[in-house]
């Protein structure tokens, strides 16, 4: 489904971020992408959805070489991507409900398919009574669910999430990661970028570490 | 189609608040200035139209009629003359009975003053050696060349034309300027929204679209308002231009402009708000680029 094969990415006039990394991420897995801030976590993941391009090496997902996209064919590849960061990237001039409806405005679905697909998402993230506030309202934790919300609305097959527990207290970090839990049960493919590898491993999924710019 | 129809409907919902009123105005005042200028010019020259702007000149002839045959060969061999036409005094007097309130004139004289003339159109713009000529040809009275002052008022109204041409280009470029600049704001004030946009896959296109309709609209608005400006100013003179003119016996009044300008008007400023987005979006949108 993802697969890197001898990727390296560096930005100009520094260090490379990324040397030589390979791997596969099948459908229907959940990886946990660990290592120290600065070992490359952002920088992988930013190459799925080609915010960055590859140095070096071959980006797969979903069977299109990511690496060589034209950048007309980029908004195709990311409506197929749900997107989480760090700073969640939410906009404050409208309501939480306006918020998850952004990625079906360009989508084909008719407005009461819309509003009923919105509503599901901000449901599952336990924030569907918090529609009408507006996100600056909300606690770092509830932020952090609106932007998994909005990553999920459309249904993507593969979730990326960069540090999603960052700023969280070590319960609402629990919970952000139960969420993806539950999605990866019902079939998404998920990479999800933390450095907090205590709060991961428990759950026994696969790690993918990173060191120095390369897969351990 | 209905997807596509809804994007271009949620598109003009999100540009119609951001339109600025007071950028409108501005445009609208700045926009007035050629369209009145225009709504002028058009009144005077459907008067001026109907003046002899031809290279025309007037032979008249004394009393003897059978000077005329000859007169009429003679100016069919001259080169100079492209064509002549013969006016015979009875034909004259009913023109001139025909002409707004000379009517009465006319009736009260008690035989016709008038005399036989030719009506010579020249084959070129340079009268004065062929009127010279013409003066000293036996059975000739006077020669005039009348259309003399109408060409002065034609080439009057031609440099009035040019000079607001010039007008509109300029404020034209001033129109695209202001919409460059307020796009440019909004691209700014939005750069969030624009970021996000970009990474839950919205294409250019869509970026794009309410920008334009943003242009598009700020263009409509303004021309609709220097519209509005110019039909007040036109009516405003026009209760002036009623006294005067009638003191001259004149129905003379502004036109308005026509339905058909009109559109055409706004459909061009339409086009120049349209184009300052254009320039704008094209320019500004790929700065923005999440990282």
């Amino acid at each position: 489904m993802v697969s890197f094969s001898a990727v390296a990415k560096r930005y100009p006039g520094g260090e490379a971020a990324l040397k030589d990394v390979s791997f596969v991420v099948e459908a229907g897995e959940l990886v946990f992408i660990t290592g120290r801030s600065g070992a490359g976590k952002s920088t992988l993941l930013k190459l799925i959805p080609a915010i960055e391009r590859p140095s070096a090496g071959a980006v797969i997902v979903n069977g299109q070489n990511v690496s060589a996209l034209k950048r007309s064919a980029i908004p195709y590849l990311r409506r197929n991507l749900g997107l989480v960061f760090q700073d969640q990237k939410l906009l404050y001039d409208r309501s939480v409900y306006e918020n998850v409806m952004l990625p079906l405005a360009f989508s084909a679905h008719p407005p009461k398919e819309a509003a009923r697909r919105a509503r599901a998402a901000l449901d599952k993230v336990g924030l569907l009574a918090r529609e009408k506030s507006n996100p600056i309202q909300l606690s770092g934790g509830e932020q952090q669910r609106l932007a998994i919300a909005r990553a999920v609305v459309n249904r993507p097959s593969i979730v990326l999430a960069d540090e999603p527990t960052a700023n969280l207290d070590a319960e609402s970090a629990r919970r952000i990661v139960d969420i993806f839990v539950e999605f990866n049960q019902v079939g998404v493919t998920l990479l999800i970028a933390t450095h907090d590898q205590g709060l991961v491993e428990k759950y026994g999924k696969r790690l993918l570490h990173l060191d120095g710019g390369r897969v351990q | 189609m209905r997807a596509w129809l809804r994007q271009h409907g949620q598109a003009l919902a999100r540009a119609v608040p951001r339109t600025s009123l007071l950028n409108a105005l501005v445009i609208g005042i700045a926009l007035a200035l050629p369209a009145g200028g225009y709504a002028l010019l058009e009144s005077v020259r459907s008067v001026s139209g109907r003046l002899t702007v031809q290279p025309e000149i007037s032979v008249f002839l004394d009393a003897k009629r059978a000077d005329a045959d000859q007169l009429a060969a003679r100016l069919k061999r001259d080169p100079r003359v492209s064509r002549f036409r013969f006016v015979p005094r009875e034909q004259a007097l009913k023109e001139l009975a025909a002409v707004q309130g000379l009517r009465e004139l006319a009736a009260a004289l008690g035989r016709n003053p008038l005399p036989d003339a030719f009506i010579v159109t020249a084959a070129d713009e340079n009268l004065e050696p062929l009127a010279a000529d013409l003066a000293k040809l036996p059975g000739v009275a006077q020669v005039q060349t009348d259309a003399l002052w109408a060409r002065r008022l034609a080439s009057l109204a031609s440099l009035a034309r040019t000079a607001l041409w010039l007008l509109t280009g300029v404020l034209g470029a001033a129109l695209i300027a202001v919409t460059f600049n307020t796009i440019r704001l909004q691209i700014l004030t939005q750069r969030a929204e624009i970021e996000v946009s970009k990474l839950i896959g919205a294409t250019d296109a869509f970026i794009r679209r309410p920008f334009y309709y943003g242009g598009l609209l700020q263009g409509l608005a303004g021309g609709a308002f220097a519209l509005l400006v110019v039909a007040a100013a036109l009516a405003l003179m026009n209760r002036e231009v009623r006294v005067l003119a009638e003191s001259y016996g004149s129905e003379f009044r502004f036109a308005y402009p026509g339905p058909a300008d009109c559109l055409a008007f706004l459909a061009l400023a339409g086009l120049l708000g349209w184009l300052g987005a254009h320039l704008s979006v094209s320019r500004h949108l790929h700065e923005i680029e999440p990282s």
